[in-house]
């Protein structure tokens, strides 16, 4: 599949953002992190910033931006409407959390809004994942790994900022140090499964299936429909990234779960501030750009089945 | 609404492509564009459409452009056996249809009445969701109008009372010179196309992916020994030729 960079932009850096709101919803509900000072209000507006930037960036690969809320119409049959509504019904419980901290009332309500936050937070990426995961057409996706990886990732990159926020805004919390660390550990393995399962998985259709002419024999390409290029050979023939797949899937690897690891342990060992943030900002940078080279190759190592015909 | 209709429609309008009779001459492609180009869908823009200029994209300098049917020509089997075998490929207007279903904004549907599968271009906001969601490759992204088209199985003609009722087939059905476009209604177990598809042994494309198309492919029939028999004996690697006729192999052959 050709990777539209707006795309990888939006599932990407929305995710960070619900990611953080999902840990900061919980946090606040939980009470296990103070995060009325002033965290809780740089760590809402980051993940504010991140969503929002992530919602418009969407919209440049459509064709008709304007028409946009139409999305909203479809939940019924479709995920793309049910990421649209989810995303747009998340602001809610995010404007009850300022609300809390501003009135200082952390009662019952406050308490709701926080695990309604998450929960939304956790349900829109999990409706991303589903856009691709339920589309048949494409068997590197719909497989049951697609799911995990969004979330993991989406948790991972939310917990790596949120370290970096505590870090410079907050009494030091070994608690969440804990967490980025089991979420790197959780969504690197995740991501090892996923390329397990597509490595692994027989092909659902061939060329035989495709034209239904199997019983003849080895089915070959004779001539293309055209001497130049289909609107489908364009958008699903991308190639350019899947003969580098190896090599981007250790890039990921090291990038993206191998060096936040090491950033973060080294990060909890080393007992000066400084030296501490450096290396939990490295570990947020590092898994953010990580998480970038896996959705551009999740994109690029993508085969649709239409490509049999070509 | 991207549901589909609850029941079965009460017809099926689809197509039967002949294999054993399809001579690729893209007749029907062509006929589909002329009809389209100024039908349902219209415009069906070209890019590029004289050749030569570079693309916005970077991605082909060659001349492309929206069409609803594609023809294929594909080799199938080893040596004196191998067939060539010509495949139009157009939307199947499918039962189970993905591409509705995935629609986020209602501009993709099914008709409760005929089985027809049409984009409302006025709802459509062009990201390509569908096109992901069909395994046919059938739907092509109009980067002008900034919607996604497709086969209308020429709604636009098959109901037009202003034309003459032998006309009121689609384009492509129209102008087949072979006879190797059929249409009908594919719902009922009667009608003249469900006849042909049950004594044709018609089959569906990638059943396995479960969207149960409306349009049927028929098979090439299988070769008959009597003709096999008649085929000449493939030419005899022949002495190289001298005087004149080797200057002429020289000269032909720079």
């Amino acid at each position: 599949m050709h990777p539209a960079l707006s795309v990888i932009v939006f599932t990407t850096t929305s995710g960070a953002g619900y990611g953080l709101l999902a840990w900061l919803g919980l946090a606040h509900a939980s009470g296990l992190l103070a995060v009325d000072g002033p965290l809780g209000w740089i760590a809402l507006a980051l993940s504010f910033v991140l969503i929002t930037a992530g919602l418009l960036t969407s919209t440049f690969h459509l064709g008709h931006p304007e028409r946009a809320w139409r999305a909203l119409s479809q939940w019924r049959s479709s995920w793309l409407s049910r990421e649209g509504v989810l995303a747009v019904v998340t602001y809610a419980p995010m404007v009850a959390l300022a609300a809390a901290w501003w009135t200082r009332d952390s009662g019952g309500w406050s308490v709701a809004a926080g695990y309604l936050a998450a929960l939304l937070a956790i349900a829109t990426v999990a409706s991303t994942a589903m856009i691709y995961a339920s589309l048949p057409t494409i068997p590197q996706w719909a497989t049951g790994w697609t799911l995990p990886v969004y979330l993991t990732l989406a948790a991972m990159t939310g917990a790596l900022w949120l370290a970096v926020l505590v870090h410079f805004f907050a009494a030091p919390s070994v608690l969440v140090y804990d967490i980025a660390m089991a979420t790197v550990i959780a969504a690197g393995l995740a991501k090892l499964a996923y390329w397990r399962a597509i490595d692994r998985r027989p092909a659902t259709s061939d060329r035989a299936s495709a034209t239904g002419l199997g019983d003849l024999g080895t089915v070959r390409v004779l001539e293309q429909p055209t001497t130049s290029q289909t609107f489908v050979m364009r958008e699903m023939g991308f190639q350019v990234a899947r003969k580098h797949s190896d090599r981007l899937r250790k890039v990921t690897l090291v990038v993206g779960f191998l060096l936040p690891l090491i950033a973060l342990a080294a990060a909890l060992a080393a007992d000066h501030a400084l030296l501490g943030g450096g290396l939990i900002v490295l570990a947020a940078i590092a898994g953010s750009l990580g998480t970038f080279t896996e959705r551009w190759l999740f994109f690029a190592e993508a085969k649709h089945v239409s490509m049999l015909y070509h | 609404m991207t549901d589909l209709p609850r029941q079965a429609p009460d017809r099926q309008l689809g197509l039967v492509i002949d294999l054993d009779i399809c001579v690729g001459c893209h007749a029907c492609a062509v006929n589909c564009k002329e009809w389209n180009a100024g039908g349902h869908s219209a415009p069906m823009t070209d890019w590029n459409a004289y050749g030569g200029a570079a693309n916005d994209d970077g991605l082909d300098d060659g001349a492309w452009g929206v069409w609803f049917n594609r023809i294929h020509a594909y080799e199938a089997g080893e040596g004196a056996d191998s067939r060539t075998v010509y495949f139009p490929r157009s939307c199947l207007h499918c039962e189970d249809a993905k591409c509705v279903t995935v629609c986020p904004t209602g501009a993709s549907y099914k008709r409760a009445s005929d089985g027809i599968v049409l984009v409302d271009a006025d709802l459509c906001i062009g990201c390509k969701l569908c096109s992901w969601a069909c395994p046919y490759g059938a739907r092509e992204y109009d980067a002008s109008d900034g919607v996604m088209k497709k086969c209308t199985l020429c709604v636009d003609r098959i109901y037009n009372e202003n034309l003459p009722a032998a006309e009121r087939v689609p384009a492509c059905v129209s102008t087949c010179p072979a006879g190797a476009r059929h249409y009908g209604d594919l719902g009922d177990p009667t009608s003249e196309v469900s006849l042909l598809v049950a004594a044709r042994g018609g089959y569906d494309l990638m059943p396995e992916m479960g969207y149960r198309p409306t349009n049927k492919y028929l098979p090439p029939r299988p070769r008959q020994a009597a003709a096999v028999d008649a085929l000449p004996a493939p030419a005899e690697a022949g002495s190289a030729p001298g005087g004149l006729l080797a200057w002429v192999d020289a000269v032909l052959s720079r």
